[in-house]
């Protein structure tokens, strides 16, 4: 499908050209919600700011697995292992050597990234399911490791209380206060995500998912490439996973588990592969699934006696499961594809085509 | 090493290993003849034992009744997978299929949490528990031979599990239903061509793998009781799976045996650090198999062409 552009917009200049963001318009609805979410805490409830809070830093998440999974094609199953590996990075470099969280945050996302690029390296040798195994040695190697190595330093199973960031003595130990931060970390994080899968490496991600022989044999690095997508889907982990531990200040080898990595897979299949939109769509979907879960729990209770408390943790895996299986079979392309539909029959309104 | 637990820690991790082969054995069922890999066999053998259980001590079945009502059960469960979850996944992407899967795991895990409940459960014993085997080897540490004392239940799950393995490779070997589903797993489309219903042959694999999940279940519940991570176990499958092959049926046996073995050596390690390795052994072996021979010990090398 094409992609349509609004009546009367043409490229007048090299600088217009290359503009992702291409109208006066577009610009102001961009400004304007950015705005809204920004100002959320003024007017928003603390459940509203802590929700968006979240949903935002597994947004982060699934920007990185999209890059991986979504354009280059490489299975990933330990997207939550490379989270607890910037989390433990961040928080023992403000724990133990006293370092501020905005200068820890970015040296956990490059030693998330290194570690990632560990677990990709069987990703020359294999790929679909084999590669899909080796992540998944990922989310149980990384975790053990936090249980058991240097005990005195990370605390074995109890794992570790992370603190709370503080920036010109602005503590930032409230969702209403840590959103800002969230939501920084997000804006750049989407800029970088959309310029890098707009420019060369995006283009040799692309070609290495569509077929990675034939795009080896096009000149592409397979090598250099495939480890690229591994670091940079680990670096937006490690950027998550240090988000999440500084928020919820508390940290053990189970904060992020399988069921995190397979959910994030999921995200990004309801949101749509290959869209820079799908990490956006699918996570806020899934998290109001689980909002909802937590919802109609007690309606549930009532059903099921035997459950009582359960409930709610019984709904979220059968909303999410549910919701993953009637998108693949009905919509396997993701929100991001009916969007861009959406806007397509808007454009040619009155015509279907 | 502690030399003088070595042969127990040898012996009862090759023990562990025919319950391993039995879970690898569902989901090579299934990807032998589908090409699915089925993240959801550790959730299918949790329904198993939930069912067993249910029929067992809810409605008062006799044990041998409820295990068989169970099989039958399974084997619809696994049906109604492959028509309903699966089939209209044929010719979609790898990743949606493998998505599918894990979709139905939590689906299926959430079921479960939702009908049953949480609560530890007590299951039948089958096997008594009190009177383990003693075997007295000869091997003799300080002037002593070294007796390894085996339980029940780890004895016979295993003589079961690999029993279940024999019996359906005998199956895939020497009946025309075998000869079938062996067919179809080499070519989908050649298979179809020459007049296999290759539906049938689908929907038959995950009956099978279904029922097999079943036994499996039942076996660990009755060894270790029945909670909701019971489901957790098939995890130590997978790599026992990509070390035999993944369409090889004796694979699982061997893929099994050294898996097993490599947690049980691990364990008797003086080493504390070395000890703690045995849960993650499996995962080590699996980077590693997949470094140096990614189809595996007796997996079939397919070439990929442009």
């Amino acid at each position: 499908m094409a992609i349509l552009r609004p009546a009367g917009d043409f490229d007048t200049t090299y600088a217009h050209d290359i503009a992702t963001i291409r109208q006066r318009w577009q610009w102001v609805l961009l400004f304007a919600f950015i705005l809204t979410l920004f100002t959320l805490p003024f007017y928003a409830s603390q459940s509203v700011v802590s929700l968006v809070n979240r949903i935002g830093i597994t947004i982060i998440a699934v920007q990185g697995l999209s890059i991986l999974t979504g354009y280059t094609g490489q299975i990933s199953l330990g997207q939550a292992a490379f989270m607890t590996a910037g989390g433990y990075i961040s928080a023992l470099l403000v724990i133990e050597l006293n370092w501020s969280f905005f200068l820890a945050l970015p040296v956990a996302a490059i030693g998330a990234g290194l570690i990632g690029l560990i677990f990709g390296l069987p990703s020359l040798r294999v790929k679909g399911f084999y590669l899909a195994m080796s992540t998944l040695a990922a989310q149980f190697i990384i975790p053990w490791f936090t249980r058991n190595a240097f005990p005195e330093l990370l605390n074995g199973a109890q794992g570790l209380n992370v603190q709370v960031p503080v920036l010109f003595g602005i503590e930032f130990n409230s969702p209403q206060r840590y959103i800002y931060i969230t939501l920084t970390v997000l804006v750049f994080s989407t800029i970088a995500a959309y310029n890098i899968t707009r420019s060369r490496i995006g283009r040799a991600f692309v070609a290495i998912r569509d077929h990675d022989l034939a795009a080896e044999l096009l000149g592409v690095n397979l090598f250099k490439y495939k480890l690229l997508a591994f670091f940079l889907a680990s670096v937006y982990a490690g950027v998550a996973g240090s988000l999440a531990a500084h928020n919820i200040r508390h940290l053990n080898s189970e904060t992020f588990n399988l069921i995190d990595s397979v959910i994030f897979l999921g995200m990004l299949i309801i949101g749509g592969l290959g869209s820079n939109l799908g990490p956006f769509f699918g996570s806020i979907v899934v998290e109001m699934l689980t909002e909802g879960a937590t919802l109609f729990g007690p309606f549930f209770i009532t059903l099921f006696p035997s459950t009582a408390a359960g409930a709610v943790q019984a709904l979220r895996p059968l909303f999410f499961g549910f919701t993953l299986m009637i998108f693949l079979i009905f919509e396997p392309r993701g929100l991001a594809h009916r969007w861009r539909l959406i806007k397509a029959a808007w454009r040619l309104r009155p015509f279907s085509h | 090493m502690n030399w003088q637990l070595l042969p127990q820690f040898v012996v009862t991790g090759l023990l562990l290993g025919g319950p391993l082969a039995l879970n690898a054995l569902g989901i090579v069922l299934i990807f032998k003849a589908t090409y699915i890999f089925n993240f959801a066999q550790g959730q299918m053998l949790l329904l198993g034992a939930l069912i067993t259980w249910w029929f067992a001590l809810e409605l008062g079945a006799p044990l041998w009744v409820a295990i068989l009502l169970a099989l039958v059960l399974s084997a619809v469960i696994g049906l109604l997978i492959e028509r309903f979850a699966l089939r209209p996944m044929t010719g979609q992407p790898l990743l949606s299929i493998i998505l599918m899967t894990l979709g139905l795991s939590q689906v299926f895990q959430g079921l479960a949490l939702l009908v049953f409940g949480s609560v530890q459960r007590n299951f039948p014993q089958i096997f008594s528990v009190t009177d383990p085997y003693k075997i007295t080897t000869p091997f003799v540490f300080n002037g002593n031979n070294i007796t390894i004392i085996l339980k029940q239940n780890l004895v016979w799950s295993f003589v079961i599990a690999i029993l279940c393995v024999v019996i359906i490779s005998l199956f895939f070997r020497f009946t025309k239903t075998g000869l079938t589903m062996r067919g179809t797993s080499e070519d989908h489309e050649l298979a179809q061509s020459i007049g296999i219903n290759i539906n049938r042959v689908f929907g038959l694999s995950w009956a099978l793998a279904g029922m097999v999940a079943t036994i499996a279940g039942v076996l660990l519940a009755t060894s270790s009781g029945l909670d909701m991570s019971l489901s957790v176990v098939v995890l130590a499958a997978f790599p026992v799976v990509l070390l035999g092959g993944l369409d090889s049926i004796p694979g699982t046996i061997v893929g099994g045996l050294i898996i097993g073995l490599s947690m049980g050596l691990a364990s008797a390690s003086k080493n504390p650090v070395v000890r703690d390795m045995s849960e993650i052994m499996p995962y080590i072996l699996l980077l590693v198999v997949l470094l140096i021979r990614p189809e595996g010990l007796f997996g079939q090398k397919r070439i990929e062409r442009i």
